[in-house]
């Protein structure tokens, strides 16, 4: 994965995959601190602790299409180049939350990439999924809650182009916001 | 803190009904982008990202684009699935920009699958 926001479409496309209706998706940056951490937490089905225990190893998957999975274990590593880690947390029925910790000004942290693309893509392709997206930077935050754009939007699609595209440029100019400070 | 404009979605959500009722025809094509680990990692995002903005350029409103997750099938990613009204559905692999943009117009418009970036062609043959 070239980018962090490539990273998170995967774990949260996992979530989807495994069943949920809704996918939180957090990433902080604390320069202060000098950490950045990205949470993806799902309502899915999650995974028994035998099983979460292997969630890790690529050998392991949840797939019957192929009998390997590299998410998880791609994310483990994106962290772990950057002195970071990812744990993963999970109850059966309950659903999973995935969170990876880096030092933000790592040499080797990979770029945020663009997350307004991300989630355009998520809530483009899996319309009947919710989504919420909370970025904070030192202090200043973004949020997007697709709930509250759907009781707006009442009988208009969430996947409608329009709204996809104004989805895209409110996360971009939110995101550029809070960078500004 | 930065927050989406709710007075621009009111006004997107009424140009968009208006539209809507107009629109009540069938689909003409389902573009599905395969977005598994595999996909993400070989560019199905930007695949993606290149429908939805031929998509908008034009102003279609009767195709839709959506994702699913790995085929099984890694190493012939990024790939799709078009389903055109009235046709089966057709597969196509390993695609860049430029092949995504051919099958774009030659099979999601002009209804001519692309069969050089089909999965497969042909029928098997039996030993005689």
């Amino acid at each position: 994965m070239e980018d962090l926001s490539l990273h998170i479409l995967d774990v949260a496309e996992n979530g989807i995959t495994a069943g949920a209706s809704l996918v939180r998706i957090t990433v902080e940056e604390d320069t202060q601190q000098d950490r950045l951490s990205i949470t993806v937490e799902d309502n899915g089905r999650g995974m028994a602790p035998d099983f979460l225990a292997k969630a890790l190893d690529p050998f392991v998957t949840t797939r019957t299409t192929r009998k390997v999975g590299m998410g998880l274990s791609l994310l483990q590593q994106t962290a772990a180049e950057a002195d970071g880690d990812l744990k993963v947390e999970s109850s059966p029925g309950r659903g999973t939350t995935v969170r990876a910790t880096m030092r933000h000004s790592h040499i080797d942290r990979k770029p945020l990439g663009d997350m307004a693309v991300t989630m355009i893509t998520l809530i483009e392709g899996n319309p009947d999924v919710d989504f919420t997206y909370l970025h904070r930077k030192d202090g200043n935050e973004f949020s997007l809650d697709t709930r509250d754009l759907r009781e707006e939007l009442e009988e208009v699609p969430l996947n409608n182009p329009a709204v996809i595209e104004f989805i895209r440029k409110s996360v971009a100019s939110g995101l550029k916001e809070i960078n500004a400070g | 803190m930065a927050k989406i404009s709710i007075q621009d979605l009111k006004k997107i959500k009424e140009e968009q009904k208006a539209r809507m009722v107009l629109r009540e025809g069938a689909q003409r094509a389902k573009i599905t982008v395969h977005m598994g680990t595999c996909g993400i990692a070989a560019g199905a995002r930007d695949i993606m990202v290149l429908f939805r903005d031929i998509i908008g350029e034009r102003g279609l409103d009767d195709i839709i684009l959506t994702n699913s997750g790995c085929a099984g099938l890694c190493a012939q990613e990024p790939m799709i699935t078009v389903e055109v009204a009235g046709q089966s559905p057709i597969k196509y692999v390993k695609l860049d920009s430029a092949k995504a943009r051919r099958i774009f117009d030659e099979h999601v418009m002009a209804g001519n699958p692309v069969e050089d970036f089909a999965l497969a062609r042909g029928s098997e043959t039996t030993a005689q």
